[in-house]
């Protein structure tokens, strides 16, 4: 036996409760009252959340810590208090309203298995709001909004929290005498756990549909949801699994900017706007990174923005590079001074662009994607001789080293470095291979 | 070379935040990527809700036991955080979440860039509480804006918004180094709280009730009219009565002008870019970027209006911050807005020819 440390934890000041004659949840507050007596436990170290509903009026009835939110979110707020203090206890009382409207919480609770204790007040039917039927009520049950008998299935909130892999699983009743021992169990459990306590609604539930201990009873045996521990797993709860992350992580470098110092001059003198325009695959994003890397290595300012769809692997790919003497204000393009087509998917999503060019905008485009509706300037792409093999599978690289060298916007080796400072070893060997053809 | 994503993430770490609690939306999902890799790093929290409610649950939760908590989403992810705002506003729990804007339910257009949840923001909750909203116009900002915004935070017990969009947070950008490290002029926050200090649940601490109903000291429930209505009034005196601290705008105000333009957020940038081009061309005007968008500081863009009888207002939705000037201006001074809301950023050509009308 743990040595009591107080021999209530219900605030006695604050008596009687405030339920209706005959309603069970007093008798579950009185359960969980003795349950943290017979553990022993500080009321600072417990935490009671509770859900909205007549269930919600409880947290007044304790002299623990206490936190009242919304209607069917209680689960979300005791996982956050939980997460951060692993030190405290924290217990959940909702009803089955709660259940339903945050069913979605409950489940998810049970898998994400943060170590909190869901007590379920399941009396049937809404009772702070007037009788309405909830997702527990029983098929053909009269409630106020099913006035001739519900029609729907009942949820089965212990069995739902059961299958979505919830360590301590339990069903009782409001009159079972071992309720403050379940409690305990449940507490003690490392993990998620949740015991559905079948309850009466005097005010409603009861008259409305005769329905008393022994109905209640009955009911119970006529679904076949047999009352005790259902299910009693060891899986590691959230807070140790996390803990395992924390310590892996910690092995990692904390995240940074790209720093990359200027090593090249350019005398650009007004901003200028690029579009590549490929498809998924030809690593366009990449190459305008490389575009927009190299003229920052070049003391230039940059934006690169990228649109591709949100499928991948698929489809058109285009990268907006501004190119700037001073830092990029307007980083849209609605005009480009110079647009590159690599791939069909490209040259149909930047249409509209296209065709806003000038004559002293230039176009350049891949094999067969000449001929652009567009007034401005329009060049092939031409790679030289010894590069043609690397077109298929190297376009964009290809079209960011050609680029580099007809714009001269930078120095080509400003290309070269932004290649070994930005993109991985290996594939700067690969990038660096391709770039050699230009030289 | 940096994106908004990261600036912001980067803010958050280094103002001190230890959990994160967040559901994927496109364009806020970097935040949520960086956060989630981050923070265990440094023996944080971080993770992802089964929806936005329960993601902004979490990081309540985690408050009231003592963690800086952060989130970000976009419009639609906004929606779903409202009740759960209203609680924290009612709580007191500090709380700083960016938004990455964009325009409309379900997937937007298209997910693209926009500034449409201005006013969503600031009536983001039933009650009609204050909240303060800041807006970075560019990568640097929005890194010293997030941590401003903790500070802020925590100081009025109270959610702060960062009010940022698709194109900063999804754009890699070059910026000068020593605007990322070296924070800007201004004026600091206090880091004691206005009214009482959060009492994080503890073992062996005090005993705390928090309620999200209208509640006295002790964090009980209370009808008591009088309780209820003087609760209230402090909510709203909390942040009302320190606007002057919480304003931030930047002015750039030319003598002899008498065009205004008023600009926040990415667009802010245009107006930036359009004012270099006006005055290059010996057009007199002014300009000013308002950085805390609410509370609206008022005193603020009223002093930026001596002599002014034309007001420009760039922005990305139909003119939700052109209303609130709209009230402060005198009525003999014309306002224009320049208004795109086709995913398109507004042109500096655009305010230009709005300047010569």
């Amino acid at each position: 036996m743990v040595e009591p440390i107080l021999d209530t934890y219900i605030a006695e000041e604050n008596l009687p409760y405030e339920f209706c004659p005959g309603c069970s949840h007093g008798k579950v507050l009185g359960a969980l009252s003795n349950s943290l007596k017979q553990q022993g436990l500080d009321p600072s170290e417990v935490v009671i959340v509770t859900d909205i509903g007549c269930v919600g009026l409880s947290d007044k009835y304790f002299v623990t810590h206490a936190f009242h939110g919304l209607h069917g979110r209680a689960i979300t707020y005791a996982s956050g208090i939980k997460m951060q203090n692993p030190e405290l206890k924290v217990i959940v009382l909702i009803g089955d309203g709660g259940c339903g409207i945050g069913g979605h919480h409950l489940l998810n609770a049970a898998r994400l298995n943060t170590d909190i204790t869901v007590l379920v007040f399941n009396n049937f039917n809404f009772g702070m709001t007037g009788g309405q039927h909830s997702v527990t009520t029983p098929l053909d049950s009269i409630t106020a909004t099913t006035t001739l008998g519900s029609t729907d299935a009942p949820m089965d909130i212990a069995g739902t929290a059961k299958v979505n892999g919830g360590g301590f699983v339990a069903r009782a009743t409001a009159f079972d005498k071992d309720l403050p021992d379940l409690v305990e169990k449940g507490m003690k459990h490392d993990g998620f756990s949740l015991i559905d306590i079948w309850e009466l609604c005097t005010a409603y539930y009861v008259i409305r549909n005769d329905f008393g201990r022994k109905e209640m009873m009955g009911y119970m045996d006529s679904m076949n949801m047999e009352s005790g521990i259902l299910q009693e797993t060891e899986r590691p709860s959230f807070q140790t699994s996390y803990k395992g992350i924390q310590e892996q992580a910690s092995k990692q470098k904390p995240m940074s900017g790209l720093v990359l110092d200027t090593k090249f001059s350019s005398d650009l003198e007004k901003p200028v706007r690029i579009v590549l325009a490929g498809a998924a695959g030809q690593k366009v994003v990449s190459a305008g990174n490389l575009l927009a890397s190299a003229a920052t290595l070049s003391g230039l300012w940059t934006s690169r923005r990228a649109d591709f769809p949100i499928t991948i692997q698929t489809g058109f790919s285009v990268a907006e590079i501004v190119i700037s003497p001073e830092p990029v204000l307007y980083s849209g393009i609605i005009k480009p001074d110079v647009a590159a087509l690599i791939a069909p998917e490209g040259k149909a999503k930047i249409a509209r662009l296209t065709k806003t060019m000038e004559e002293s905008d230039t176009i350049y485009f891949a094999d067969g994607l000449g001929d652009v509706d567009s007034p401005a300037n329009q060049l092939p792409l031409e790679f030289p001789e010894s590069a043609k093999k690397e077109v298929h599978k190297n376009i964009s690289a290809l079209t960011a080293g050609y680029l580099t060298k007809q714009l001269n916007l930078f120095p080509f080796e400003a290309l070269q470095e932004a290649v070994r400072q930005i993109q991985k070893p290996k594939i700067a060997e690969i990038n660096l291979g391709i770039l050699a053809h230009f030289e | 070379m940096v994106d908004g994503a990261t600036a912001i993430a980067r803010g958050a770490l280094d103002a001190g935040c230890n959990f994160y609690a967040g559901y994927p939306i496109t364009p806020a999902s970097g935040i949520l990527t960086h956060m989630l890799r981050e923070l265990p790093k440094v023996g944080g929290i971080g993770l992802q809700g089964e929806d936005e409610i329960s993601s902004l649950g979490h990081c309540i939760g985690a408050a009231t036991a003592g963690a800086t908590v952060f989130t970000a989403t976009s419009g639609p992810g906004l929606s779903l955080y409202s009740e759960n705002l209203g609680l924290s506003i009612m709580m007191e729990v500090p709380l700083v979440i960016a938004i990455s804007q964009r325009l409309g339910p379900s997937t937007g257009a298209a997910t693209a860039t926009a500034q449409g949840d201005i006013q969503f923001m600031r009536w983001c909750t039933s009650g009609g509480y204050l909240v303060i909203v800041l807006s970075p116009t560019n990568i640097q900002e929005s890194y010293h804006l997030t941590k401003r915004a903790f500070k802020l935070a925590k100081r009025f017990r109270s959610p702060v918004f960062i009010a940022t969009d698709k194109e900063t947070v999804m754009t890699t950008e070059s910026v000068a180094e020593s605007e990322m490290l070296n924070t800007p002029n201004w004026p600091d926050i206090p880091d004691e709280p206005v009214g009482k200090p959060l009492y994080p649940y503890q073992k062996y601490g005090t005993i705390h009730h928090y309620t999200g109903s209208s509640h006295t000291e002790e964090g009980h429930i209370t009808k008591d009219p009088e309780i209820i209505a003087e609760f209230n009034e402090r909510l709203k005196n909390k942040i009302g009565d320190q606007v002057d601290e919480i304003a931030l705008v930047k002015t750039d105000l030319q003598e002899g002008a008498d065009t205004l333009i008023i600009s926040y957020g990415v667009s802010a940038r245009s107006m930036e870019a359009a004012v270099k081009e006006l005055r290059s061309n010996g057009k007199k005007v002014s300009a000013l970027t308002v950085y805390s968008l609410w509370p609206i500081p008022e005193k603020k863009i009223l002093s930026s209006l001596d002599g002014i009888n034309r007001i420009i207002i760039p922005e990305m939705n139909h003119g939700q911050y052109r209303y609130e000037i709209e009230r402060l201006a005198n009525e003999n001074v014309d306002l224009i807005g320049v208004n795109r809301v086709d995913t398109f950023l507004i042109t500096p050509e655009e305010i230009i020819e709005a300047y010569h009308g």
